[in-house]
């Protein structure tokens, strides 16, 4: 698509033509006017594109081809662990069976679809280490507030007004959100030298008027904190509920549990470990893992099992139990996003107890072998680790140096590297490292693309040292360059004109 | 965007990037050179109004970039009694003149003695280096 | 190694040698003893691709889902015929595997499909600004109940007992952490009770929130309920069909200061109730209160039109404990379908296709109505959906009926009585497209039939099976 014909499929097309037709009217044509009164209905018609199917079909064929994709490359951004999306799950999610299942159908006609669910469940307890889940949530931070909600019946029901949640100054930004739309005031607990949670600090704040704390494990800087035992200790001793944000689990699968480590509630990202595709920002979904205490607040309904293994012969069957008089209520409409779960499932199927396992330690492996590469190439003098320990599945380097020395920041690093055919990595966070690149290059990538990626930071790096206004102006072979943010917020067009 | 670093000797000083005009029982606030090259262009800003109550050390609004918000603090303590309007319309005057078109509020002080908390230029200079 | 990953044994030597550890397992040394997992995980083993697709196909051959049967069941989530190019693009590489497109530079083809959505949810609603989408339909009513929060404050939210159940209930589980209440008013001949609603009113009321049709199907008179509770300075939320937007009076230009709904129903799979989206669509003045992601048009450094992700400073990543919301996952994917979707069916298209339901759902209660015993809950206009009484007197009545109608392989709709108990044996009928004439005459058959024997049953005392 050339550069300057952008246009949107409203500035397409002619009145007149269409890509549906209408079946044909089959019940007595009643004039609409009889059915529904003209002072109830529009006066005009919505103002939608009139175009046939090939001009449809050309112009979002032709958009996509516009965009980046983790099919085509490499994504290494920190914190969003984007692993291959096997094109398996695609084919068993479409199956109509799953896809053209009503959410009200009777549990008798829909015994797959729960026991799809079932095993899920039973298979993200297990890697959680807590034994009742919900698959409703609908995203983290979905499940990030179902954990607060949680924790807020919890101490309600023993009679607690608690008005506090504690989170790392490194949390990523739906924790302190989700913890105001939960009604509670946010404290932040601050970051020890060694990039773990300042146990002192957490000690001053730690009252029994803290409801919770959240934190992820490894945290945000990639970093095992190795003194998550004392932490739950903390907490718990203040009768605190301590909640673990799953979006690194992708470094512990099989080789560590967060129920073991202490926590009582865990939110998975299936669009994260468990490879529901990203489709350009969702759908994803974050179900929920809590221990026995948390249990009777579950969001409703919970998926229960009847039968079986009672030892009567009685075959198994899986009902939706709406009767939760303790639960926090729903957080959604239906179950959930059962399409997701189909995909997870498929691969947790295909990977099994051992695969799941290889997948985190390859995570890990990764992720050390490009930082060595990294300091093999001389990278990390201008791009230092933020913490000087062995890393899990993803580390933070700090643009400070490159700033100061080369006069590139962070950004035209980032920028430059789009150019080289690259996804950059994840910037500006965590907020605690200055000009922060957070790199997560998954398990799913070969050694020679890590080879690759080194190499072309390396090369960039060389080239900024001769001439930095290169990176400065960078991309340059994207269909568009740098866009001016700034108008974009400052005089907002949202909605093509018409 | 205003390039040079500059900071007025005439203008008083608070730790967290703000600056106070005195004049009389009234005081013109602002923030910073340094407050606005570190938030990046300003995209928008909207003043409290006119009569609000501003508390010495509280944030009395916030400014906008494209990738951040910033609490704007109080100096000193007063009533609002005139803001700019014209930052409405054109926000980046918080850049371009941080100290002249860009200022804020006018805020009648009530406690005069306050401005001893503040710190001078050369003081305020010292801190952010 | 599996087939995603690929660190052969040379591979791993070379890695380790590289990072400077004898072993993958030193890299874990920081985890303490204590916590190291002793045990593989009790998952069953890893199959192969054909295994594990045979495993999945059983498992949906145990569904009965609307290819099986002849479905009338609605209530939110609609077995619409979805065009055969949408499978195609969602399943293309460039739509279903990037990231949120935080650089916009290589995701013009992402961003420029949501300011095109935005269009579109603008138009259908009357809008002045929408967002990319959020979740689906409850939970974006509970979102419009925060941006009310966050706007004025107020304690109490009113409530039609129109509002889809889920809704009321997810709205009520988020005004928990809102500190808001939610107070119900009763629906009256079909429709929001008008006297009970301004008598409820006050100046404690931060919002109100109306269906539109309600989930008895009926359409309401929005214009007036709005007025009165504006008068009291309260937000108006109305969550719509949008395929209904397609005929009826878009919110917009009703007096609603926010509206949102379920947007499966604009070319997404059902899925068993997901993933879909949720539209959010609000009044110029509350842009900035505004959650979720929003696309914007600007120009790039040569001039060229281009689009971005827009006032972030809202969101979590920036604001965190002051966003206008925690939302960061969206429905990027399921937004395409949507657009895609009312591009499809067009200006004209979607019309038709609105009159084309309406009639058939007019037809359709009629021809319940005529079954002996059966009588519609309402008489108010519909536009694709509907409620009747089967004049059984209780609930279970009407679960024998539906079990009864699957025997005859047809859905007969949902069953009204847990939600609604002041109408014990109410059944809500959906019209999609898919069903023709002939569908409706034969649900309209096997119906009777199931109703009558129940009745039947009932009359000589005993139980069915």
């Amino acid at each position: 698509m050339s550069a300057d014909t952008v246009r949107t499929i409203f500035e397409q097309g002619r009145p007149g033509r269409r890509a549906f037709e209408a079946p044909p009217a089959d019940v007595p044509e009643r004039s609409i006017d009889e059915l529904i009164p003209p002072r109830l209905r529009r006066r005009e018609p919505a103002r939608l594109p009139e175009v046939s199917e090939p001009e449809l079909v050309r112009h979002y064929v032709r958009l996509s081809r516009r965009n980046f994709d983790l099919d085509s490359g490499f994504y290494p951004l920190g914190s969003c662990t984007m692993k291959h999306n096997p094109r398996l799950h695609e084919r068993v999610a479409a199956l109509p069976g799953h896809s053209r299942l009503h959410p009200l159908t009777d549990h008798s006609r829909a015994q797959g679809a729960l026991t799809v669910m079932w095993n899920l469940e039973r298979a993200l307890a297990e890697i959680a280490g807590l034994p009742h889940v919900s698959l409703q949530p609908s995203a983290g931070s979905h499940g990030e507030l179902a954990g607060v909600l949680l924790t807020r019946a919890y101490h309600a029901d023993r009679g607690e007004q608690r008005r506090k949640v504690l989170t790392p100054d490194t949390a990523h930004g739906t924790n302190p959100a989700t913890v105001t739309m939960a009604g509670y005031e946010v404290v932040k607990v601050g970051t020890d030298e060694r990039g773990g949670v300042d146990l002192d600090d957490l000690r001053a704040k730690a009252d029994s008027d803290v409801a919770c704390l959240m934190l992820t494990n490894p945290n945000t800087l990639g970093l095992f904190d190795p003194n998550i035992a004392q932490i739950a200790a903390i907490v718990h001793n203040v009768g605190g509920v301590l909640y673990y944000d799953g979006a690194n689990l992708n470094a512990v699968m099989g080789i560590s549990r967060p129920g073991d480590m202490g926590f009582d509630i865990v939110h998975f990202n299936l669009h994260k470990s468990f490879t529901q595709p990203h489709g350009g920002g969702g759908p994803g979904s974050g179900p929920i893992a809590v221990s026995d205490a948390i249990e009777p607040y579950l969001p409703r309904p919970v998926l229960t099992r009847h039968g079986g293994s009672e030892g009567n012969g009685s075959a198994v069957e899986f009902e939706l139990d709406y009767d939760r008089p303790k639960s926090i209520g729903r957080l959604r409409g239906f179950q959930g996003n059962y399409g997701c779960f189909v995909r997870s499932y498929a691969y947790i199927c295909s990977l099994g107890a051992a695969g799941l396992r290889d997948v985190s330690e390859t995570a890990v492996l990764n992720a050390n072998y490009l930082l060595a590469r990294l300091r093999a190439l001389g990278v990390t003098e201008l791009l230092p680790p933020a913490y000087e320990r062995i890393c899990m599945h993803e580390f933070v380097l700090s643009g400070a140096p490159m700033k100061q020395q080369l006069g590139i920041r962070t950004l035209d690093l980032a920028k430059r590297m789009l150019d080289f055919g690259y996804h950059p990595p994840t910037v500006y966070f965590p907020l605690l490292v200055e000009e922060a690149l957070l790199i997560e290059p998954t398990e799913t990538e070969t050694r020679e693309t890590l080879d690759e990626f080194a190499a072309a930071v390396a090369a960039i790096l060389t080239e900024a040292r001769e001439d930095p206004e290169i990176a400065r102006g960078a991309p340059y072979d994207t269909p568009v360059r740098r866009l001016d943010e700034a108008a974009a917020a400052k005089n907002p067009v949202l909605r093509q004109a018409l | 965007m205003a390039s040079q670093a500059s900071y007025p000797e005439e203008l008083l000083y608070h730790r967290e990037h703000d600056w106070a005009r005195i004049e009389g029982d009234t005081a013109t606030f602002g923030i910073t050179w340094h407050a606005q090259d570190s938030l990046g262009e300003v995209v928008f800003f909207e003043p409290p109004a006119v009569g609000t109550t501003v508390t010495q050390d509280q944030p009395y609004t916030e400014v906008e970039s494209v990738k951040a918000v910033s609490d704007v603090i109080a100096p000193l303590s007063g009533e609002v009694v005139e803001v700019n309007e014209a930052l409405g319309k054109a926000p980046e005057a918080i850049n371009d003149d941080p100290y002249g078109a860009g200022w804020m509020v006018k805020v009648r002080i009530s406690d005069p003695d306050q401005a001893q908390a503040l710190l001078e230029r050369d003081a305020y200079v010292a801190l952010i280096s | 190694m599996t087939r995603y990953t690929a660190v052969t044994d040379s591979d791993r030597e070379a890695m380790l040698e590289a990072i400077g550890v004898a072993s993958i397992d030193e890299l874990f040394a920081e985890i303490p003893p204590e916590l190291r997992l002793t045990r593989p995980l009790d998952i069953p083993a890893g199959l192969g691709e054909a295994e594990v697709y045979e495993h999945l196909r059983s498992l949906a051959a145990r569904n009965t889902s609307a290819e099986e049967v002849i479905s009338f069941l609605g209530a939110g989530m609609y077995d619409g015929y979805i065009p055969a190019v949408i499978d195609m693009l969602l399943g293309r590489s460039e739509f279903l595997t990037p990231y949120t497109p935080y650089q916009p530079e290589i995701s013009q083809g992402g961003l420029q499909v949501m300011f095109e959505y935005q269009t579109a949810i603008c138009e259908l609603t009357g809008m002045d600004v929408s967002n990319a989408s959020v979740y689906e339909g409850p939970s974006a009513v509970a979102s419009a109940g925060y941006l009310a929060k966050l706007t004025n404050g107020r304690p109490r939210f009113l409530v039609s007992r129109g509002l889809h159940p889920h809704a009321r209930e997810t709205l009520r589980t988020y005004s928990v952490g809102f500190g808001t209440s939610v107070e119900e008013i009763a629906l009256r001949g079909g429709v929001t009770d008008a006297e009970a609603w301004e008598k409820a009113l006050g100046e404690d009321v931060g919002a109100v929130f109306l269906a539109q049709p309600n989930f008895l199907g009926a359409v309401e008179d929005i214009e007036p309920l709005a007025a009165a509770a504006r008068e009291h300075g309260a937000l108006v939320v109305v969550s719509a069909d949008p395929l209904s937007l397609g005929i009826l009076e878009p919110p917009g230009s009703q007096g609603v200061d926010v509206c949102v709904g379920e947007g499966q129903t604009l070319g997404n799979r059902l899925d068993f109730g997901g993933p879909s989206f949720g539209f959010f669509a609000a009044r110029e003045e509350h842009l900035r209160r505004m959650p979720g992601r929003i696309a914007g048009e600007t120009r790039d450094v040569d001039g060229r039109r281009g689009f971005v992700l827009t006032l972030q400073t809202r969101e979590q990543h920036i604001r965190r404990e002051k966003a206008t919301s925690n939302i960061c996952t969206a429905q990027a994917l399921n937004a395409l379908a949507g657009v895609v979707y009312l591009s499809w069916l067009g200006r004209r298209g979607l019309p038709e296709l609105a009159e084309l339901l309406a009639r058939r759902a007019a037809y359709a209660r009629e021809a319940l109505g005529a079954i002996e015993g059966v009588t519609p809950l309402h008489e108010q206009p519909i536009t694709r959906e509907f409620a009747v009484s089967l004049g059984l007197g209780d609930a279970a009545g009407v679960q024998r009926v539906i079990a009864r109608c699957a025997g005859d392989r047809i859905e007969p709709g949902y069953a009204l009585g847990r939600d609604y108990p002041e109408y014990p044996d109410g059944l809500l009928v959906a019209v999609s497209e898919r069903r023709s004439r002939e569908d409706i005459d034969h649900l309209a058959d096997v119906l009777g039939r199931a109703v009558a024997a129940e009745r039947t049953a009932n009359a000589t005392g005993g139980m069915q099976a």
